[in-house]
């Protein structure tokens, strides 16, 4: 009934006649439908943010190309040199589809690199702290409850005010932001795994600690780590967007969502809403579908594979 | 009991020393305090009077030693953009944001639990589904997007409520609120509903999380069977038990909303510490920027022991654990 | 015997609706107690006697429910009787004791909090009223003193105070029956045996009946006027206690009183009933219990008939052992 969806890379052509765990996982995520739909939606949304330049209709940046003539169009109208601009333009008379084809690019980027740097960091802490146990572990838990207790826009706020602007301190301050999550998730589950027989005996074989972190505890740790990462990276491109909104975040020069969404801002007391509304449908579509996707994966992911 | 509250309070203290520390660190030795604290449009001299002035020529530990005794004293700095001293002009902003938090905070309350209980005890209803699918949107969207479309919806568009601004206000114990007046009521709607939806969406579903747990419980079942009437068994009964989960998170996140609340009012304009904040760390007004996060700590830490104590309050079982612990 | 009983179980049927299928957790089982009577009510988990319980009181939770059978309580017929009518019985005229107390009592309220309402459920009396009420039924199963104790938690309660407690709530309005559903399992022996002396002493002195639902044959050997054995949602045997007790008839009931260690002399195997419980939801056709019956035969493929082999005695099945002696 299902065909397998080749989202993966991991998925081994060989393996027919014996159903791999892939597989298993891959049939059980399909059975609700809302997630798939979502994955499908997220798959496009990503490949347009890779090839924004090649498929956008025009280039909103090059400052050739766009006219104020242009600006505050309604969606639909057409420009002077016959294309069609969908959903409208902007304030300076940029093509509305393509400023959200970049932007989703940028906000997709940011959120997707900070959210993978801060998932190394926080693995290793967690491991760290779930492995060697005791002081070392009482002392991190501390900071990173500390942290988690405090709301996440309070501290990049924190952050910000100390670091200032530009592409690299945002994503520092998303990694500063997100990586106490996962270092409680990581450390929780290696903390199972730890008390478990096959570490005591890889312990026994004189196997390195690093050996044994990595090779033995870290896979165990993989299917609470890929919801939380799914999760956290949906709120670090909410926050980054929330954070460009109020003007704090990416500076001008790299326009994300929420920036575009500010712009729009200010045109919405006179009706032209668009200008805000379709770049935060654009970044409403990309949150809750990666939320929908992180949903199912807990669900399949969960009483499953601790086998 | 004591004993307890004690301990909570020497962590808080720690707690709150720590961030002073980290916010010092962060102004002094990461940026560049002679930007950070003194108006960049001063010229040298004013600049070297001013570096006498706040002892930024003398040795770090010494200058940390200053700040803390101002700070103790009540002076963080002065504001660059109001030449006024920063602490004040937080503590004036700080009614209109705590209105909108706790207004926020009894309209989670208010609609969450209501909701939330309903839908533990009817899972299968129409309704229950409907409420809780609505409740994964209150977690997903980003909530100045939604403020946007609500100031679209109904400001713009039907007119009903205004889109900025707080309404007229009247004194209550010395402090100016704005709850008293019907103009005030129609301002703070659409700004308090829309720092809620979050925890509105928090609450339905730890609400009927913990309804569904406890409803299976025997000692419900053994309520039913004492004859006792089906509005006892879920006020009296369900309620206490469910209340005590809900009211911790709740308190937590009184401390989310203060914090939220920087985007809410820069969304609708409203005078509050969010606002003041955003504009300050636009401007580069630094001493509010000092200021605002170490007011910011101090009520979070507040916040967590406030919480912790009513926590042990509500579950007796926790109250005295403590005692022998 | 002219008056009639305070309770008299007719044919009743409990089945469970579950996707796995239909679980006759209860099917036919009838019974009397009368006034002041006190009636063991036996088997294995999975017998359906707790099932029993909660029919009675209608408190069976979905997916199961209620679909056959009449349950007369003072002659009146509580299946299919109103909710409202329901809640005015509960906790009033009949009343429950559950097995484990800690999970039975509400732990964020306190022993006062739960004895008064039960009182002021059911009447309309003043608060000081309840509480003088319940102070008196704390007394009677043997917590003295109790002002104080009441503004406890339960918590704060041994195991065997708390069942005490629960034993009280269920007094506090002077029933007409009291349904103990394993009320001493979680006990240990000595409190075990003080609660089962009060218990009949309470029956004698105030015509309550009693039923007490249990696994234990030794615990309604000394206790109990009549005894009923459940297999399997079915009743194998009724009678007196000492009548099925000293001369069991249903294959079963030999089978349990055979194995109850020291009815065997040392140095033998304990006896065993070979084989397991069904499942509820695969039972064999015919007979329930003739896979693991030593004198089943062919007769056992068809459901059995309730029988009177006996003066005072109902047994189902085919081969009524009635020889034998224990």
């Amino acid at each position: 009934m299902s065909e397998p969806v080749n989202t993966s890379i991991d998925s081994n052509p060989e393996a027919l006649k014996v159903e791999t765990p892939f597989q298993r996982f891959a049939s059980d995520f399909m059975e609700n439908r809302v997630a798939v739909v979502a994955l499908v939606v997220l798959i496009g949304i990503i490949f347009i943010a890779l090839f924004a330049p090649l498929i956008s209709p025009t280039n909103p940046y090059d400052l050739a190309t766009v006219s104020i003539m242009d600006s505050k169009l309604e969606p639909g109208s057409k420009s002077m040199g016959g294309t069609t601009y969908w959903l409208g333009t902007d304030g300076a008379g940029r093509d509305l589809l393509s400023s959200i084809f970049y932007g989703l690019r940028i906000s997709l980027g940011v959120g997707i690199a900070s959210a993978i740097v801060a998932l190394l960091i926080g693995t290793s802490v967690g491991l760290v702290a779930a492995y060697y146990g005791g002081r070392t572990d009482t002392l991190i838990m501390r900071f990173v409850d500390i942290q988690l207790s405090f709301p996440t826009i309070l501290v990049a706020l924190i952050l910000l005010a100390v670091l200032g602007k530009g592409v690299d301190k945002i994503i520092i301050a998303l990694v500063i932001v997100q990586w106490a999550y996962y270092a409680r998730t990581v450390r929780a589950s290696a903390l199972v795994e730890r008390n478990k027989e096959y570490v005591e005996a890889a312990t026994c074989l004189a196997l390195g600690d690093r050996r044994i972190l990595f090779r033995h505890l870290l896979p165990n740790c993989m299917p609470p780590l890929i919801v939380v990462g799914t999760m956290q990276t949906a709120s670090a491109i909410a926050l980054e967007a929330t954070l460009s909104f109020l003007g704090v975040g990416l500076p001008v020069t790299e326009p994300s969502l929420g920036l575009l969404i500010s712009n729009g801002f200010e045109y919405m007391l006179s009706e032209k809403y668009w200008i805000s509304f379709f770049p935060g449908i654009a970044l409403l579509i990309t949150i809750v579908s990666i939320n929908l996707v992180g949903d199912q994966l807990r669900d399949v992911l969960n009483p499953r594979l601790q086998k | 009991m004591s004993v307890f509250i004690i301990r909570r309070l020497m962590q808080a203290v720690l707690v709150v020393w720590i961030m002073s520390l980290l916010v010092f660190v962060g102004v002094n030795i990461v940026g560049d305090p002679v930007d950070m604290l003194i108006n960049p449009e001063a010229d040298q001299a004013e600049i070297e009077r001013v570096i006498k002035e706040l002892g930024l020529d003398r040795p770090i530990h010494e200058q940390y030693w200053f700040f803390v005794a101002n700070a103790l004293k009540g002076d963080l700095g002065n504001s660059f953009i109001f030449n006024q001293p920063a602490l004040k002009l937080i503590l004036q902003r700080m009614p209109a944001t705590f209105e909108l938090a706790i207004v926020s905070l009894l309209m989670a309350i208010v609609i969450g639990i209501p909701l939330g209980v309903y839908a533990g005890l009817k899972p299968d209803s129409k309704i229950s589904k409907t409420v809780m699918a609505t409740s994964i949107l209150g977690f997903s969207l980003p909530s100045f997007w939604v403020g946007l479309m609500m100031i679209m919806v109904f400001a713009v568009m039907l007119g009903w409520l205004p889109s900025f601004g707080r309404g007229d206000t009247v004194p209550l114990f010395g402090i100016e609120v704005s709850f008293l007046t019907w103009d005030g009521l129609r301002h703070l709607f659409l700004p308090a509903l829309n720092l809620a939806l979050f925890n509105i969406s928090l609450v339905i579903r730890l609400t009927r999380a913990g309804t569904r747990e406890v409803v299976h419980q025997d000692y419900i079942k053994f309520a039913r069977a004492k004859g006792l009437s089906q509005n006892r068994i879920i006020f009296v009964h369900l309620m206490k038990n469910i209340m005590i989960p809900v009211v911790t998170v709740l308190g937590l996140e009184f401390g989310g909303l203060i914090a939220f609340s920087v985007v809410t009012e820069t969304i609708f304009s409203w005078p509050g510490m969010g606002k003041l904040i955003i504009d300050a760390l636009q401007n580069l007004d630094r001493p509010v920027v000092v200021a605002y996060l170490m007011i910011i700590v101090v009520l979070f830490v507040v916040i967590n022991l406030v919480v912790d104590i009513l926590y042990s309050i509500l579950d007796p079982r926790v109250r005295l654990q403590d005692l022998k612990g | 015997m002219t008056d009639t009983p305070t309770l008299a179980v007719e044919n009743l049927e409990t089945h469970f609706f579950t996707k796995a299928g239909v679980a006759k957790a209860v099917d036919g089982v009838s019974f009397t107690v009368n006034k002041g009577e006190i009636m063991g009510l036996v088997g294995e988990s999975g017998s359906g006697k707790s099932v029993t319980g909660f029919s009675i009181l209608g408190l069976v939770d979905p997916p199961g429910r209620v679909v056959g059978g009449k349950v007369l309580f003072n002659g009146e017929d509580l299946v299919g009787a109103s909710e409202e009518r329901m809640q005015k019985l509960r906790g009033k005229k009949i009343a429950m004791i559950f097995q484990d107390p800690m999970m039975t009592l509400n732990p964020v309220l306190r022993i006062d909090t739960q004895m008064i309402e039960t009182v002021l459920a059911h009447e309309k009396v003043d608060k000081e009223t309840a509480r003088q009420r319940s102070r008196d039924a704390l007394g009677q199963v043997g917590i003295s003193a109790a002002e104080e104790r009441m503004k406890a938690y339960p918590h704060q309660f041994s195991g065997g105070m708390r069942q005490r407690v629960a034993i009280a709530i269920a007094l506090l309005n002077k029933p007409d029956l009291i349904i103990a559903d394993e009320p001493t399992t979680a006990l240990d022996v000595t409190i075990q045996g003080q609660i089962l002396y009060e218990a009949q002493k309470l029956c004698r002195e105030t015509g309550t009946a009693l039923i007490w639902i249990t696994h234990d044959l030794a615990v309604v050997a000394g206790l109990a006027d009549k005894i009923s054995v459940m297999y399997a949602g079915r009743l194998a045997e009724q009678g007196l206690i000492d009548d099925v007790l000293d001369h069991p008839v249903h294959p079963y009931t030999i089978g349990l009183l055979g194995s109850i260690p020291g009815h065997n002399t040392r140095g033998q195997r304990l006896h065993q009933i070979p084989g397991m419980t069904p499942s509820l939801l695969s039972l064999p056709e015919g007979c329930a219990f003739k896979e693991r019956c030593n004198f089943a035969d062919d007769a056992c493929l068809l459901r059995q008939e309730v029988t009177q082999p006996v003066a005072g005695r109902s047994v189902r099945c085919c081969h009524p052992q009635l020889g034998a002696a224990t």
